[in-house]
């Protein structure tokens, strides 16, 4: 029997990945956790941040989106908004996205409603940018 | 009866016309394409999707939630989802048409409808003969989850605020590419989930949740009206297209039909001149003849 594991993520646009992984580290919203085959079945959610596996003894990196995280013995599902493998993040993208929302929320109050999502924004391409460096 | 250069200047037009609705027909059919492959890639994700939330609704008694409440319902919103252009057959048509007749039944009952359209065509419409509260309009161009997620969030916050009572989808579902059917579906108070599932579940795992079930279920029902939502923009966009190939390919064919009857009319135009001119020179010499 392999000790492998499946992963899956699965976004609205596409499969973004699937195949067979020995150990993945997904930024669950309780915290970051890593699961190997044989893990206890959990449903969880994911927050925006850092996914990454190990293929083969490689290691690859995603940012992600928020969404649901679904972990069986021999399987992972992550069922997310959007994933982006490291390398193929549009840097100037993400840093213009970053400077636009630092604009935007230097001129409004946090109370405003649009506040958070700006701020949010802003924590999706910090996080773009943090990955594609890897 | 028409003369030859009348005919000729209307077969000239009608193959301008031929022209232009064959290249509609093309640019329409890879349009559908790419929006039938989104629909196809986005089935895996919305499977999945209902999968969690039944295995949430079998642990969890949802029926608190505010998405949930049932109001006695004297408010209501209506999401029309049209295209925002037109050359598409009867797609946005029967679309208002069945807006305009659940609006008037429920006006009828007394209730006060308001409109939240999607898309050009149906806000043209709707803007001077309804009430409009909000509007996306040139949408369907370049569309992604952004999308969805600034409509949903449009009319999750009023329903939770009791602004209104009960809010309808109403989108043409697409069926293949000749047939899409205009569908109302109800999004508010959503309806019970769960309840069509199979009570299999002794076989299907005990997970953990993490955090809480209640909290991951107050997480993913806003998830649920934005898939739903992101869905019926998908098969707008898909029969949309659909619509627009069919009809451009039949006006194509019409325009094919429309030439070769004007071209033999054009043939008999020219037969008969050359006849008449013929029968001229004919007589004028029989005249010197005879002369």
């Amino acid at each position: 029997m392999s000790d492998e594991l499946i992963l899956e993520i699965v976004t609205p646009e596409k499969m973004a990945f699937t195949g067979e992984v020995e150990e993945v580290t997904i930024p669950g919203s309780e915290g970051e956790f890593g699961v190997l085959r044989g893990h206890e079945a959990i449903l969880t959610s994911v927050d925006i941040g850092e996914l990454s596996f190990t293929r083969e003894g490689k290691k690859s990196y995603y940012a992600v989106n928020t969404g649901y995280a679904e972990v069986t013995a021999d399987k992972v599902t992550l069922l997310i908004e959007t994933a982006e493998r490291s390398d193929t993040i549009d840097i100037d993208r993400a840093q213009r996205a970053k400077e636009r929302a630092e604009a935007n929320l230097a001129q409004i109050a946090k109370e405003d409603l649009e506040f958070d999502k700006i701020n949010l924004a802003l924590i999706r391409a910090l996080n773009r940018i943090s990955v594609a460096g890897k | 009866m028409a003369s030859l250069k009348d005919i000729r200047r209307k077969v000239g037009a009608v193959q301008k016309t031929k022209q232009i609705t064959r290249a509609m027909n093309m640019v329409a059919a890879s349009k559908f394409k790419s929006a039938q492959m989104r629909m196809e890639n986005f089935r895996p994700y919305a499977g999945k999707f209902m999968d969690v939330l039944n295995s949430l609704a079998l642990r969890v008694d949802a029926t608190s939630h505010p998405l949930l409440a049932v109001r006695d319902p004297k408010k209501i919103w209506v999401i029309c989802m049209t295209a925002d252009r037109g050359l598409c057959a009867g797609f946005n048509s029967n679309l208002i048409k069945a807006t305009e007749r659940f609006m008037r039944d429920k006006g009828n009952e007394g209730k006060d409808v308001s409109l939240f359209t999607v898309g050009r065509k149906g806000r043209d419409y709707f803007r001077k003969r309804a009430n409009v509260i909000n509007q996306q309009v040139n949408v369907f161009g370049k569309f992604d989850m952004t999308l969805s997620a600034s409509i949903s969030d449009d009319v999750i916050t009023p329903f939770t605020n009791e602004e209104y009572d009960e809010l309808y989808l109403i989108y043409n579902q697409f069926v293949n590419v000749s047939v899409q059917r205009p569908t109302i579906v109800r999004l508010f108070p959503l309806p019970s989930i769960g309840e069509n599932v199979e009570a299999d579940s002794e076989s299907s795992l005990e997970y953990d949740y993490e955090p809480s079930a209640e909290a991951l279920l107050s997480k993913i029902l806003p998830m649920y009206v934005h898939v739903l939502v992101f869905r019926a923009l998908l098969e707008t966009s898909a029969g949309e297209n659909g619509a627009r190939m069919v009809a451009m390919d039949n006006a194509t064919k019409n325009c094919e039909d429309l030439i070769s009857s004007l071209t033999l009319k054009m043939n008999k135009a020219r037969q008969a001149a050359i006849t008449a001119e013929l029968m001229d020179i004919v007589g004028g010499t029989e005249a010197l003849a005879k002369g």
